[in-house]
């Protein structure tokens, strides 16, 4: 009882030290807003892309209310109702205030918002996790996640991360591109077909790239959230039901059995929910994007220049990413294999990853999260500030991580380093575009780095529980 | 044999140029014979020297040239140049314009509200702009072929004008067209003797004879400013007689600084007198008498405004002379400066509106002069005078702010002027007092100009922009397609002193191949037009029989807009390494094949199962060759032998690998055979 208590306590302690860190979050980018203008970060390559670019934004908004159509120059490339819903906030003013205050606000509060939603799925993610583990009779390992919510620590990284709170402060797009990502994970996770279509709806409406998440996601409403890998529940009631494991009759007599406790088959009936909804949702974005842009160019006018945009990298102005430099270089005959070749990379490893990790849909979208925001075409700090927020999730899994030492201070190294060759290069024209270049390298080699070796751990670990669920039934006989 | 043959040859030649010359005749005179009949092809050339308070001189050279319209005199001409009617007829041009220039037009201190200014300053490079009589779909397939055409004509890069970037098609400021004008600029031009001499060309006398023949290579281009324009008009079929038919303005308009020691008088005791000249001593050359088949062939000397008040002043206080001097007619010579020949005429602007000095232009007829006798016309100052010539309401001025290459902001300023406050301003609108401007802006793609951030500012206080502006047309700029085109008309309150306009861009950055090869120079902005459409550059003068046959003043005294163009602007955009295409490739290539291998060599691997498998295949498939080979580097290390473990039997591979090869050149050979 006593440790109950205390457990309950320390509990208490952690909401209240989680909820104490979130608002010192929002006060510090409350002083970052009001900070004076000279910090300009709105226009930084790092965080600004011409996608999420908030003077863009403001320029596609100038020639809407001057009757022109917003795609009509190169400016603009976002979606209408992005236009329609932060539009006017560009434009207004308070007296008194910093010029883009209420943008500033809505960005805060998506932020805020986000984080509410990444450390609910969290929460759900480690509960299930560890109801699974508690099957397998792997207890103690499902322990030391109970001391820390792995949700809160997901949460607090997300907000606490400089890159999230230069997005935020950048006012670039970003942060309601990642809310909406985060949107469709937790409604998956929480099974809501509906808010989990519209997530991803309006997802792959604003960046295109959450389109790869249809697959974490139908297998998250199919299977559930994470858990180890379902052939060791079989394993594990085959053991557990018969004396004789090899007995195939006695183990599908208690899967069957076992059906209602969990949820070890596909279950269509939410995934048939959610393809409804988000064809639902579609038409529906499709139909007032269609409402929007009626008046001038049309629907055609606007998947050109946005999807089209997006998918030609036509604007090589330099970013964090590799493309850029790639194609102001390459020979103009060859643009079009390359553009193919990148753009396949990410769609190459979609299969593999899920049959491997199929029964880690979370997971699955982190990796595939991760992997979009370092191979796309325009890539932000705003991108990457989603996937490492969503590590979070798995920090117990991660806990044998290769390389985490090394990769934290090249990050930091070269996030350091990366404004000071651009500054060198454009500001003072003493560098050259290699430097940057190579920095922006070393950031993509990072990205890899981290990706690969978060798949390997996550695979490792669930070599892991095999070994320690195969060898627990027999130190339990013995 | 050599000296017999060189004579021979010089016999001939002697007697193809006789018989060239009887042609020649023949042809001159069956052009007069065209002449007489009336409703011809007529030629006249025409100069008009001005001396300009910052001791330079204006020389500005005009030929005009008229044809009846081709269907109703056939195809052949007399006169007109053949190449330009053709190409009238061909594009079905309406009107054109295309100017040559280098230098800038000194606005300050040359004048921008006379009509010479506003029609002859010119931005530097080659300024195009027509209006063709097509549908408006048609209109830029013309355009393109045009510029094409008269690239070639002119022996300049004119076909640069072709691409969708470089032109634009202004609907408010410029002129009234209904989507059929096309305006294009290349500030990047250099102009030389090889455009001046194919325009010579469309001469009939060339600069063999007439006005022309002034033109000596090193002294034009010696000048500070050098606009050599060419303006097409076309009308087809009009009721009216006169105006129907083709008509060729070709002007030269160059600013050369007399050096007054060429005609002997050293320099002098008062620093400031102006220098003395004479056409023989700016051109180095002389007028060997009119161009035999021009219909006329005058000089004009203009004294502006400014200076002939500052005349009447200067006398007034001298008290030497009677004030109505200049109405005199033996006044060759005055007390400020004298005039090497007599005048035939002399014409006085007459402005009814105002009781203001005004300018005076004296013409010489150059039909009496011949080789024998040359014009030589010379202008000797006798005391200092200074003055200033009339400016256009406003001074116009561009500039770049912001430093670094990723942005920076454009800046527009109007000044006013002081002569402005005197000029009739008296637009009430509304019982407000507003002077219109209109602003026309080319900006090149590259330069990703954000329209939303224009600030205005009048008398140095921010404005709103309904305030100011009246009407604005943006279209903006699409990346490698279209330029950024703005155009504004402002209405400023009359008393403004200045106004200015900022607006911000994002540098662009380009794909190798976009960059000129001197990348590191910068890219240039085209001028911007600024005009005054509520003032007229005109000039009156009393009615008079030989003012109808002088085109350049009855060119004058056509109602034309004030114009300026504000300066080029030079602007450095950051350049990639252009050295490294094969390196970025490489490397790029590398980090995604260092992302796409890893990634699925940890999704393939299976760590318990691979020993198992290895180990199963290796006790299956080791060949005896391998287990001898493993046999023998063990007693060669002298260490127990080993466990096959991994290795794979070597001929096993090796014949493999041969497969493997084989298939790979098999389909590449019939990859070859059928695609290649």
């Amino acid at each position: 009882m006593e440790t109950k208590k205390e457990e309950k306590k320390s509990k208490i302690k952690q909401t209240s030290s989680f909820w104490v860190w979130v608002t010192a979050s929002v006060i510090f980018r409350l002083i970052l807003i009001y900070f004076p203008k000279n910090l300009n970060f709105s226009s930084r390559p790092e965080v600004a892309t011409p996608v999420t670019s908030i003077r863009r934004l403001a320029e596609g908004y100038w020639l809407k209310q001057s009757s022109m159509s917003p795609y009509a120059g190169s400016m603009y490339h976002g979606s209408p109702l992005l236009l329609s819903l932060i539009g006017p906030l560009t434009v207004k003013r308070i007296e008194g205030q910093p010029n883009h205050l209420l943008c500033s606000l809505l960005f805060l509060l998506a932020d805020v918002v986000s984080a509410m939603l990444i450390r609910a799925t969290g929460q759900t993610l480690q509960m299930s996790s560890c109801l699974s583990l508690k099957s397998l009779d792997l207890v103690e390992l499902s322990k030391n996640s109970e001391m820390l919510s792995s949700g809160d620590i997901a949460a607090l990284v997300y907000l606490w991360n400089p890159f999230t709170i230069v997005a935020c402060v950048g006012l670039s797009t970003s942060p309601i591109e990642n809310l909406v990502v985060i949107l469709s994970l937790y409604g998956a996770c929480t099974r809501l077909p509906p808010l989990a279509a519209f997530g991803w709806v309006m997802g792959t409406h604003l960046s295109l790239y959450p389109g790869v998440l249809i697959i974490p996601l139908i297998l998250l409403l199919g299977n559930g959230p994470d858990a180890p890998p379902r052939k060791l529940f079989l394993q594990r009631r085959c053991s557990k039901g018969g004396k004789n494991p090899s007995s195939d009759s006695s183990c599908q007599e208690e899967e069957l059995f076992n059906q209602s406790k969990l949820p070890i088959t596909f279950s269509w009936k939410p995934v048939i929910h959610f393809l409804f909804w988000a064809s639902i949702w579609s038409v529906y974005v499709l139909v007032l994007c269609g409402i929007s842009v009626k008046q001038n160019g049309g629907m055609l006018e606007m998947f050109k220049s946005t999807y089209g945009f997006i998918l030609t990298v036509e604007d090589l102005s330099p970013n964090i990413g590799v493309l850029w430099y790639f194609f102001a270089e390459v020979f103009e005959f060859f643009r079009n294999f390359f553009l193919i070749v990148f753009h396949m990379n990410i769609l190459v490893m979609i299969l593999p990853l899920a049959i491997r990790l199929n029964h880690r849909p979370c997971f699955l979208a982190f990796a595939y999260i991760a992997i979009s925001s370092m191979l796309k075409s325009y890539p932000s700090v705003g991108d990457s500030a989603l996937y490492l927020g969503l590590l979070g999730w798995f920090v117990f899994e991660l806990a044998d991580l290769q390389f985490s030492f090394f990769l934290f201070w090249g990050c930091v190294g070269v996030s350091l380093l990366s404004p000071v060759m651009h500054n060198l290069w454009i500001w003072r024209g003493t560098g050259n575009a290699n430097f940057y270049y190579a920095t922006a390298m070393a950031f993509a080699c990072f990205q890899i780095v981290l990706v690969v070796e978060s798949v390997s751990a996550i695979l490792n670990y669930d070599r892991k529980l095999r070994k320690l669920s195969i060898t627990k039934p027999v130190d339990g006989k013995s | 044999m050599a000296i017999l043959l060189s004579r021979r040859s010089n016999l001939l030649a002697v007697v193809v140029l006789v018989l060239c010359q009887l042609f020649l005749y023949a042809a001159v005179s069956s052009s007069g014979s065209v002449l007489k009949q009336g409703g011809g092809e007529e030629f006249s050339e025409e100069l008009l020297l001005k001396p300009f308070p910052d001791r330079k001189v204006l020389a500005h050279f005009h030929f005009q040239s008229r044809a009846p319209h081709s269907s109703s005199h056939g195809r052949h001409h007399h006169l007109f140049p053949k190449a330009i009617a053709q190409l009238v007829k061909k594009f079905r041009v309406k009107e054109m314009e295309l100017s040559f220039t280098q230098g800038r037009w000194r606005y300050e201190q040359w004048g921008g509200f006379d009509p010479l200014s506003s029609n002859n300053a010119k931005p530097p490079g080659v300024e195009l702009w027509a209006v063709f009589d097509v549908p408006q779909s048609l209109v830029d397939v013309y355009w393109r072929n045009l510029t094409h055409t008269l690239s070639g004509l002119f022996c300049a890069s004119i076909n640069f004008l072709e691409s969708s970037t470089t032109y634009s098609a202004p609907e408010l400021t410029f002129k009234p067209s209904f989507g059929n004008l096309r305006y294009g600029t290349l500030p990047r031009e250099a102009v030389c003797t090889e455009n001046l001499t194919p325009w010579l060309k469309l001469l009939p006398c060339r600069d063999k004879a007439g006005l022309s023949a002034l033109m000596d290579r090193p002294s034009i281009y010696r000048g500070f400013y050098h606009s050599q324009r060419l303006r097409l008009t076309s009308s087809e079929s009009g009721s009216d007689e006169v105006d129907s038919g083709i008509g060729l303005e070709q002007t030269l308009t160059v600013v050369l600084q007399p050096s007054s020691w060429r005609t002997g008088k050293t320099y002098s005791v008062e620093t400031n007198i102006q220098p003395s000249w004479s056409i023989s001593s700016i051109f180095g050359r002389n007028i060997p008498g009119k161009c035999v088949i021009a219909k006329s062939s005058n000089v004009y000397l203009h004294l502006d405004n400014g200076l002939v008040g500052e005349l009447k002043n200067l006398e007034r206080e001298n008290a030497k002379y009677v004030a109505n001097t200049f109405e005199s007619e033996g006044f060759q010579s005055n007390h400020a400066f004298k005039i090497s020949v007599t005048p035939d005429k002399v014409f006085e602007e007459v402005d009814y509106l105002h009781g203001k000095s005004t300018s005076v232009i004296y013409g010489f007829s150059v039909e009496k002069y011949s080789d024998s006798q040359p014009f030589d016309l010379g202008l000797t100052w006798k005391i200092p005078v200074v003055w200033s010539c009339q400016q256009a309401p406003l001074h116009a001025s561009r500039f770049l702010m912001g430093s670094g290459n990723e942005r920076g902001a454009i800046a527009i300023s109007l000044e006013s002027t002081e002569s402005s406050e005197g000029l009739p301003t008296s637009h009430i609108i509304d019982g407000r007092c507003e002077l219109r401007v209109d602003i026309f802006q080319v900006v090149p793609w590259y330069i990703k100009v954000y329209f939303h951030t224009l600030q205005v500012f009048v008398d140095k206080q921010p404005r709103a922009m309904a305030d100011v502006v009246d009407k604005i047309r943006v279209s903006p700029s699409k990346d490698k397609v279209s330029p950024g085109v703005m155009e504004m008309i402002l209405k400023l309150p009359c008393g403004s002193k200045s106004a200015a306009f900022s607006l911000e861009f994002d540098k662009g950055f380009l794909h190798i191949d976009e960059y000129p090869p001197d990348a590191n120079q910068g890219f240039d902005i085209p001028s911007a037009l600024i005009s005054f459409p509520s003032f007229n550059a005109r000039m009156n003068f009393s009615e008079d029989e030989f003012l109808n046959n002088s085109p350049i003043l009855s060119k004058f005294q056509e109602t034309s807009p004030v114009l300026s163009y504000t300066e080029v602007l030079l602007i450095p955009l950051t350049t990639p390494d252009f050295s490294m295409p094969y390196n970025v490739i490489t490397i790029t290539c590398t980090v995604f094949a260092l992302y796409f291998g890893s990634l699925l060599n940890v999704l393939r691997r299976r760590v318990d199962e691979e020993e198992r498998i290895l180990r199963s295949r290796a006790g299956r498939k080791a060949g005896w060759i391998s287990q001898l080979l493993s046999r023998l580097s063990a007693k060669l290390r002298g260490r127990p032998q080993e466990q096959p473990t991994s290795s794979l039997p070597y001929s096993f591979i090796s014949f493999r690998l041969v497969l493997k090869i084989l298939l790979v050149a098999s389909i590449a050979v019939t990859w070859q055979y059928y695609f290649g």
